[in-house]
């Protein structure tokens, strides 16, 4: 466990927590960037961007995951059709609204033809920022995909030298895996104890300090999880009834708050999830020696999550991490929250809801919008789902 | 103006259709017997995509080619989709996602039938050339659960930049020599010969040309041909299953004979009432079609006299109208630049050029968007790039909305509302440069 000795009390860290989640204006990016002359923000959507060569390069790698359900979209929805997806229409009021407009750059990872089609949209309507749609292999070999991958990642540290008016070295790189490295550590810790003890780690807690990670420098946030850890290992916090579910189809546009909360208060205690992958995508420390493009394309290729925008190239693994997720966490159940209209988590759920009945385990599912305000149905159906595991899935 | 809603029962009269019409229906068709006679002829077969279909390197493994797209659109056309996408809705896929995908899922619990009326075959193999479309990796990973054969992945990066760099075509070049040319070898039994290859593509080339020449033709006024609607019968044979072989070469040598005779004579395009009257509006059109009410969808424009001289969807499986050409001398580079170029594989700002440059270089009234519910890769920032080609052009454009295989999004009033409200746009835009002139 890892240690804390400024004895805050979790509540402490979550409300800090909190207050970065509430604030659509960004207040501790732009404080930060306005510290120190010359300093850059990059903006990444989700699911994966390799913020070790962002924080390389003495920038801060700033994680955009749409508005929430705070944010009044006025001008998002001139821009995408009913049935799109709303992550890409809040994200394009941020960025309208004046709520971006200290970022310098952005990348939009590989995850579908929606934040695809977005990089695109985002070059033509505020050209002055740096984009790049950032691709990522299908192909898991070393030689093929890992070398283009490797080249790719040499085109960003390319670009992001540009940005800052200096190269970003080999030692750069090397110092921020090793940074990245302890963050992920303290996020797998931080998932661990959940598993354990999920009364003692409520899951909107968890996400809250996970998500602080997204705009704090990845220093602040690792002494942030210790904080949290520390605390919610010391404070005793009541137990409840509830049944043990992993979360999944989370990984994109983010659920509201509430919906978070609301699943435990109807009973289900979150002991694993895929929400926020960039925290924790690479599963295992990065090698600080040697070539680090090099570490971090093994590590994507070969030490990686797995999820809808990857593709599986064995049969026998497809979805098995689900599996291996519930037996890992003790988990007694599975839930599906899709985003509405969204390609990667719809097209793959039946996929991997066809894995979960072969292996006996149970699951729900429903969909969700970032801005989602009636939570009453998705708690009867967590509650009834809760209720069904304990009542019929005893031993 | 009078429109014919029709519904699955009633009865169509007969459709005039040219004659290269005529001859693509036969293709496909000799095609489909093709692909339903395997089990008696042993051939394997390939399942893969429209956009970086490898007609070429497939035939060099003699294997037959099957495209679940066109096999989904065929339902459309056929009516049957419909009832194939309740049918994956039933099975738990959502109604949310790509209705190409539950036809194709639907049709396989019904019993996988051909438009010939036999089974189709399952697939040895699923060439998952994953260009331009996120959809298509969780496609053939469903056929996959489905089939249980081996499924091969090709990846095509996206044009992000609107470029394509070196390492691209490397990665590319490189997945074709080390992973899905000995596979196919392995699959088939089939030793591959490039110069088999290079014997395919130059005859690739040939077909390009004339289909170039036919798009082009639409510069013309009035327009021969209808790059849109028509544009999807003189697109089927090389989008499909014979880019590279002697009937495509003697398809589009028809297709640009006829197509030059209708010139010569100063005719409009062939529509499915017969010979079109005066050409009223030169259209540029973005997006796929509705195909289950393909005809009735057609007839609105039609009947108002209007043509469409470019559209983009006939661009997804190959921009050769802006100069790609399959290369012999090269290749597995140049199949990898062919897939690498496809329409839905440019990015945002390269289909937003190529778009104001057909309304340009055609001389067209203006951009008309159809923007299909459930493809994103089309779909999604189509309202950006209408606003900016309007703007470069100065011409005016609009949104209509349906979806491909799924007529339960299909409303016939609105989308005619919105067509004839645009061709009135029209008229106003001539009306005020002539008062203004």
């Amino acid at each position: 466990m890892a240690a804390s000795l400024n004895g805050l009390k979790a509540a402490d860290v979550v409300a800090q927590a909190q207050r970065l989640f509430d604030d659509l204006s960004f207040t501790a990016a732009r404080e930060w960037k306005a510290a120190a002359p010359g300093r850059k923000v990059v903006g990444y959507m989700p699911i994966y961007v390799p913020r070790e060569i962002i924080h390389a390069g003495g920038m801060l790698p700033l994680g955009i995951v749409g508005g929430g359900d705070q944010l009044e979209v006025i001008h998002g929805d001139a821009y995408y059709q009913s049935y799109i997806c709303r992550i890409p229409r809040s994200t394009i009021e941020l960025g309208v609204s004046g709520r971006l407009d200290f970022v310098d750059g952005m990348l939009f990872p590989s995850i579908c033809d929606v934040i695809r089609n977005l990089s695109g949209m985002w070059k033509m309507m505020f050209p002055s920022v740096y984009v790049r749609y950032f691709d990522v292999p299908q192909n898991y070999r070393d030689d093929i995909g890992g070398n283009y991958y490797v080249n790719e990642l040499s085109e960003l540290v390319r670009d992001l030298g540009e940005l800052r008016g200096k190269p970003i070295t080999h030692d750069e790189l090397r110092q921020s895996i090793a940074v990245y490295n302890e963050n992920r550590r303290l996020v797998r810790q931080l998932y661990a104890f959940r598993a354990e003890r999920p009364w003692q780690a409520p899951a909107a807690e968890v996400y809250l300090v996970l998500r602080a990670g997204l705009v704090l420098p990845v220093e602040q946030h690792s002494a942030m999880i210790r904080d949290y850890l520390a605390a919610a290992e010391r404070e005793e916090r009541p137990r409840r009834d509830n049944c043990r579910i992993v979360l999944t189809g989370v990984f994109c546009e983010q659920p509201p708050l509430n919906l978070i909360k609301s699943l435990e208060l109807a009973g289900c205690y979150v002991v694993d999830d895929d929400l926020l992958l960039v925290t924790r995508w690479l599963t295992a420390d990065v090698p600080i020696e040697g070539d680090p493009l090099q570490n971090l394309a093994l590590a994507f290729l070969h030490q990686s999550e797995s999820t809808a925008a990857k593709y599986e190239p064995d049969l026998k693994e497809k979805g098995q991490h689900l599996v291996r997720a519930v037996k890992r966490t003790g988990a007694e159940g599975v839930i599906f929250a899709c985003p509405s209209f969204c390609d990667p988590a719809l097209l793959e759920r039946p996929m991997l809801q066809h894995v979960l009945k072969d292996a006996g385990i149970p699951y729900i599912a429903f969909k969700y919008a970032e801005n989602s305000g009636q939570m009453q149905p998705i708690r009867e159906q967590a509650g009834t789902f809760s209720d069904s595991i304990k009542l019929w899935s005893a031993p | 103006m009078s429109t014919v809603f029709v519904t699955p029962k009633t009865k169509t009269k007969e459709v005039n259709k040219d004659a290269s019409m005529l001859k693509q229906k036969e293709m496909m068709a000799a095609h489909y017997d093709r692909l339903t006679n395997v089990p008696q002829s042993g051939a394997k077969v390939a399942a893969t995509f429209v956009p970086g279909n490898l007609n070429e390197l497939i035939m060099c493994f003699d294997l037959v080619n099957n495209l679940p797209e066109v096999n989904a659109i065929q339902n459309g056309l056929r009516r049957l989709s419909g009832g194939y996408v309740l049918e994956a809705e039933k099975l738990g896929h959502s109604e949310d996602v790509c209705t190409y995908v539950k036809s194709d899922i639907g049709m396989m619990a019904k019993g996988n039938l051909a438009p010939n009326g036999k089974k189709f075959p399952d697939p040895d193999v699923l060439l998952l050339s994953y260009t331009g479309c996120f959809t298509f990796m969780k496609w053939f990973e469903l056929l996959r659960e489905q089939y249980k054969c081996e499924t091969i992945m090709l990846h095509t990066p996206y044009m992000g930049d609107g470029k394509i760099t070196p390492n691209m075509t490397e990665y590319m070049v490189k997945q074709l020599k080390e992973e899905v040319i000995p596979k196919l070898e392995r699959i088939s039994g089939v030793k591959f010969d490039i110069d088999r290859l290079r014997e395919y593509l130059k005859k690739s080339v040939k077909a390009e040309d004339d289909l170039v020449w036919v798009l082009q033709s639409a510069k013309n006024k009035p327009s021969p041909i209808d790059a849109y609607f028509g544009g999807i019968y003189y697109i089927g044979p090389i989008f499909g299953a014979f880019r590279g072989t002697d009937d495509a070469i003697e398809y589009y040598k028809f297709l640009r004979d006829e197509v030059e005779d209708r010139l010569a004579h100063g005719q409009g395009p062939v529509t499915p009432d017969g010979d079109m009257g005066k050409e009223r509006y030169r259209l540029v059109v973005e997006g796929p079609p509705n195909y289950t009410n393909f005809r009735q969808f057609w007839k609105m424009f039609y009947d108002e006299g209007a043509v469409v001289v470019a559209s983009s969807y006939t661009k997804v499986g190959g921009v050769y109208d802006l100069g790609f050409r399959h290369d012999p001398d090269k290749p597995l580079e140049t199949l990898a630049e062919y897939c690498l170029g496809v329409y839905t594989n440019r990015s945002l700002p390269m289909r937003i050029e190529m778009l104001s440059n057909y309304v340009k270089d055609y001389d067209a009234d203006g951009l008309l968007i159809n923007s299909i519910k459930s493809c994103n890769s089309f779909s999604a920032g189509q309202l950006l790039i209408m606003r900016e080609v309007e703007k470069r052009t100065g011409k005016p454009a609009a949104f209509v909305e349906s979806d491909l295989v799924d007529p339960r999004y299909f409303s016939a009033a609105n989308i005619k509302n919105r067509l004839e409200s645009y061709f009135q746009m029209i008229e106003q835009k001539r009306a005020g440069a002539r008062s203004a002139a």
